[in-house]
């Protein structure tokens, strides 16, 4: 098989992978002549903006295929686009964060972020197993430089190691499983594999294996149980607009292409594979939720809750293509603004100078009255998270067990139900506590300042969960547009 | 398009007190006073045209296309039902935003702001005909009736207000699993995706299913209603939300557990809830009698008042089930006297909590001495409670007796005496609130009688309770074409599978 040149179509539909490439460099370029943290940040900013308009232009190539590694079609770009957007929206988190640290050289972070950025946009896009694993890499290894970064804190170098071992370990798991299809097939092209899995009949054990192994990988990319335990530990040390960045866009950007790879290399068709994911879902949600009840700490918590919901959202990926595909596309959109929103909120309280975020429940106490606007988001947040009414959560949720119920998965749609029931319960107690009164040792004076542009990101992000949550239509016609 | 006025005014209104809020508290108040004025005018000039003749169970309707992909609509159609609970809704709010008036001090905008999106949730309930715009109604009006309690409600808060969203919201669960379930049967044998109620009646399924899914809906109102084994969220909410928390939950919200067993559980299923019915209505009888019971044995004048409202809400169920025409009057007038009368007493338990600052029988007493209209209207309203004729309360359930007489002799009977009991709790704690000797000598300092804004909705509410004690005519012609049109599509949906079986070889 030859490859296809790269033609003028393949070239303008790539047009904003190639600009997100080139503002690294000129961020790089940027840091070399000046050392200036605002300017970093707002041309980190810019560039990310120019990148998510030159999507739209994009459009009008697609589908085309991009050298045998990628395709820009319509669910690459509607998945690149929510990356980008949420890569946006960390980067201005993130901005306001390190902000605070004063002095010190805190420029590199912003090339992290976007090399981080170009390796989880890529992925979507991704139908071979070369691209498949550079995006998985690019973005992995940058994560490793994020997580350990903001200086003295000293769970953000253990959150580190942590991630860098377990990690490794998931990309050889990776590696090895792409080694084995690899062996049978003797191609790394998704459709490819497919086909001749198609022809080859039912899996053999080597074929089952790839499979299971690749699927180990990405559940551990994904944090689904039995592969989570690197999450929390992560997302507590991690500085919180980076833990937001890995709740949001990694997330994504590995689920949007184990979509594409199942729905090319015909994953689905195996029943003992399917079994073992639907398992892996319930124990997600149920583990996820049950789990998350005993942390005191709003990370974790959130950690634990982001395991549930990614078990929710294999429910999407069971569930029948013509049902799923939008569900998980909804789903992933309305998981973006919401887990953005809480951890954005989080990132807005916490100094990096401050030895820990703002992340024990204590931090939230009396929030109502000390911080009424912030608290407003984050309840709504929550209440998102806990798929009630008039929010994107509550329509992802119920998009999600149609897709279940219209696919009759009896035991995921009732694990999620349970699931949502013991959420409530630790959403509920952090809404509580931040009715209540503030604690004695709050002092005013002490507050952190929390910038206008802050509250006016997370304004956004609350006016858009409500708006996309009470009048869904037009975003579920562009889904089915972009993905139909 | 006047229907949709009737959830927009609300929703809006509260940001709007929220916002006012911010400015001056007693700001709110107006907003709120003003919105649901304005409802009330919108909402007065549909019983005029419910009572004209020459049209159908439908006085007004709205539809919009929303989530065209799923075949969901907004779509909202009011009958008489609907109507006589949404004016209820309306009345009793007003009367919550006026009893707050010197309770709530602390954040009154955000306070206003939960009260109007609960009726907004409420009024939505009571309009919906889609069944996904009903369960989207039905969950939001939780999330600020949770807030008016965790955040506003007494020492327990917390504890209370979790529970009460926890059995609301793992209930609500069920029912939206049977609402799919039965969506996608009716997809199957018709090929079309719809959530609206009307399309759905009369769905074709084997006994089996259709037992399975009305049990999901019944879950879920009866958690709401509450009907034993389901109750016990209730005395908790009710204790510890503040005073208005309680006129809307005992006024308002359990009325929707009501409403949805008359609108979806029997038209829906009405195989099923024939053959359910028996067990309903034993749930019904252990109600009554459970809940007047533990009134009778509470020292708490909240928690007596919210277990008088399971014993209450026991007839409602019963009357459900019996689904005799006469059973179902009774039902809608037990729903409007109980919501009034229980929520009068809610409003004057809070009004002597403000005043002696505790809820406790045993430090009361001898009240009548010292706040006698207070105590008088005290004293009516547990004998409207109790069922004295020529009061709401009499007619609804005697009503309901009367039609479950036909459906169920034996259950009928043992529902009788809970009347007897409720003549026992009711007559208890005027005794042990108001007559008697003051059982505190720190009592003896002068409390103040109920204040005249108090006064003017105990006056109205006692009016409303006389009225329909004396002359509930107009109440039941009200709803008699809606009550006909649910009676009418469960006939018809009960009918269709012999049809099927006749025609079969």
């Amino acid at each position: 098989m030859t490859a296809p040149a790269l033609t003028a179509p393949a070239f303008a539909a790539f047009a904003p992978f190639t600009l997100l490439g080139a503002v690294t460099i000129l961020v790089m370029l940027l840091i070399a002549i000046r050392r200036d943290h605002r300017l970093i940040a707002l041309s980190t900013i810019a560039g990310l903006l120019l990148c998510c308009i030159a999507l739209p232009l994009a459009a009008p190539a697609s589908p085309v295929a991009v050298t045998p590694l990628f395709v820009i079609d319509g669910a690459a770009l509607f998945y690149a686009g929510l990356v980008l957007v949420s890569a946006l929206v960390v980067a201005a988190l993130s901005w306001i964060y390190l902000d605070r640290v004063g002095e010190g050289p805190r420029e590199e972070y912003y090339l992290l972020l976007l090399t981080a950025t170009l390796g989880a946009a890529i992925l979507p896009a991704s139908v071979h197993f070369a691209s498949f694993f550079l995006g998985i890499e690019t973005l992995g290894i940058s994560l490793l430089g994020l997580i350990a970064y903001a200086g003295p804190r000293g769970s953000a170098a253990e959150a580190g190691t942590k991630y860098l071992i377990l990690s490794g370990a998931a990309s050889a798991f990776l590696l090895f499983g792409m080694a084995l299809i690899y062996a049978a097939f003797g191609t790394m092209s998704f459709a490819r594999i497919g086909a001749l899995a198609h022809e080859a009949g039912p899996a053999d054990l080597y074929r089952l294996a790839g499979i299971a192994l690749i699927l180990a990988g990405v559940g551990f990319k994904l944090s689904l149980v039995p592969f989570h335990m690197w999450t929390p530990d992560v997302y507590e040390g991690a500085p919180a607009p980076v833990t937001a960045f890995i709740a949001v866009v990694s997330k994504i950007a590995v689920f949007a292409v184990i979509l594409r790879f199942f729905a090319l290399a015909g994953g689905h068709a195996d029943a003992s594979l399917r079994a073992g994911i639907a398992a892996v879902a319930i124990l997600s949600m149920l583990a996820g939720n049950l789990l998350a009840l005993l942390q005191t700490n709003v990370k974790r918590l959130l950690a634990y809750s982001s395991i549930a919901h990614l078990g929710y959202l294999l429910v999407a990926f069971l569930a029948a293509p013509a049902l799923g595909v939008d569900a998980a596309a909804y789903y992933l959109a309305a998981y973006a603004v919401t887990s953005l929103g809480a951890f954005g909120i989080v990132a807005l309280l916490s100094a990096p100078g401050a030895g820990r975020d703002a992340d024990r429940i204590e931090d939230y106490r009396g929030l109502f009255r000390t911080r009424p606007f912030l608290a407003a988001g984050l309840a709504l947040m929550l209440l998102s998270l806990a798929g009630m009414p008039p929010t994107m959560g509550f329509i992802a949720k119920f998009y999600l067990v149609v897709a279940g119920v219209g696919t009759a998965l009896f035991w995921p749609v009732a694990a999620l139900l349970l699931g949502s029931v013991i959420g409530l319960f630790y959403y509920l107690r952090l809404l509580i506590a931040m009715g209540l009164p503030p604690s004695p040792e709050d002092d005013p004076a002490r507050r952190l300042d929390v910038p206008v542009s802050g509250r006016a990101l997370i304004g956004v992000l609350m006016v858009a969960l409500v708006v996309l949550g009470t009048y869904p239509a037009p975003v579920m016609s562009f889904i089915k547009m972009m993905l139909g | 398009m006047i229907l949709f006025w009737l959830i927009l005014f609300p929703t809006v209104g509260g940001v709007l007190a929220w916002i006012a809020g911010a400015r001056d508290p007693d700001a709110p108040r107006w907003v709120a006073i003003a919105v649901l004025t304005l409802e009330l005018l919108v909402a007065l000039p549909l019983i005029g045209a419910a009572l004209a003749p020459g049209h159908g169970a439908w006085i007004a309707q709205f539809d919009h296309s929303w989530i065209p992909q799923l075949g969901i609509s907004f779509e909202l159609d009011l009958d008489g039902l609907s109507l006589v609970l949404i004016l209820l809704t309306i009345v009793l709010s007003l009367v919550c935003v006026v009893i707050s008036w010197t309770e709530i001090t602390d954040r009154s905008g955000l306070f206003h702001a939960n009260l109007l999106w609960t009726t907004a949730g409420v009024i939505g309930v009571f309009l919906a005909l889609d069944l996904f715009l009903f369960f989207f109604f039905w969950e939001l009006m939780l999330v600020p009736m949770y807030f008016i309690i965790a955040l506003w409600g007494h020492e327990n808060r917390s504890y209370a207000a979790i529970k009460f969203f926890l059995f609301t919201q793992g209930s609500g669960l069920l029912m939206l699993v049977s609402i799919l379930v039965l969506v996608f049967i009716h997809q199957r044998a018709t090929g079309d995706l719809t959530f609206d109620y009307l399309a759905l009646l009369g769905t074709k399924m084997s006994p089996t299913t259709g037992f399975l899914l009305m049990l999901g809906f019944f879950i879920a109102f009866a958690v709401k209603l509450p009907a034993v084994p389901f109750h016990t969220w209730l005395p908790d909410a009710h204790t510890e939300a503040p005073t208005a928390g309680s006129v809307l939950l005992a006024g308002i919200l359990l009325k929707t557990g009501a409403y949805g067993l008359i609108r979806f559980v029997v038209p829906l299923f009405p195989a099923a809830a024939h053959a359910f019915a028996p067990v309903a209505m034993a749930l019904a009888v252990a109600g009554i009698l459970y809940g007047a019971l533990l009134a009778f044995g509470q020292n708490d004048l909240k928690r007596l008042v919210a277990y008088s409202s399971v014993s209450h809400m026991g007839f409602v169920l019963l009357g459900v089930f019996a689904w005799s025409t006469l059973a179902l009057q009774g039902v809608v007038v037990q729903m409007l006297a109980h919501g009034i009368s229980t929520g009068a007493l809610f409003v004057l338990v809070g009004a002597l909590q403000e005043r002696i600052h505790t809820r406790d029988m045993r430090r009361m007493g001898g009240l009548w001495g010292m706040v006698p209209r207070l105590s008088a209207c005290g004293m009516f309203f547990a004998i409207a409670s109790l069922g004295l004729p020529g009061l709401g309360n009499f007619i609804g359930e005697f009503l309901i007796l009367l039609g479950s007489f036909q459906a169920s002799v034996v259950f009928t009977v043992i529902a009788t005496f809970g009347l007897v009991a409720a003549a026992a709790y009711s007559l208890l704690l005027v005794q042990r609130a108001f007559h008697g000797a003051p059982q505190e000598p720190a009592h003896h300092r002068a409390i103040a009688d109920l204040s005249p804004p108090h006064l003017a909705v105990m006056a109205v509410l006692v009016v409303a309770i006389v009225g329909l004690g004396l002359y509930p005519q107009p109440v039941v012609d009200e709803v008699a074409p809606g009550l006909a049109a649910v009676q009418h599509s469960a006939a018809v949906s009960a009918a269709l599978p012999e049809h099927v079986a006749e025609r079969a070889p």
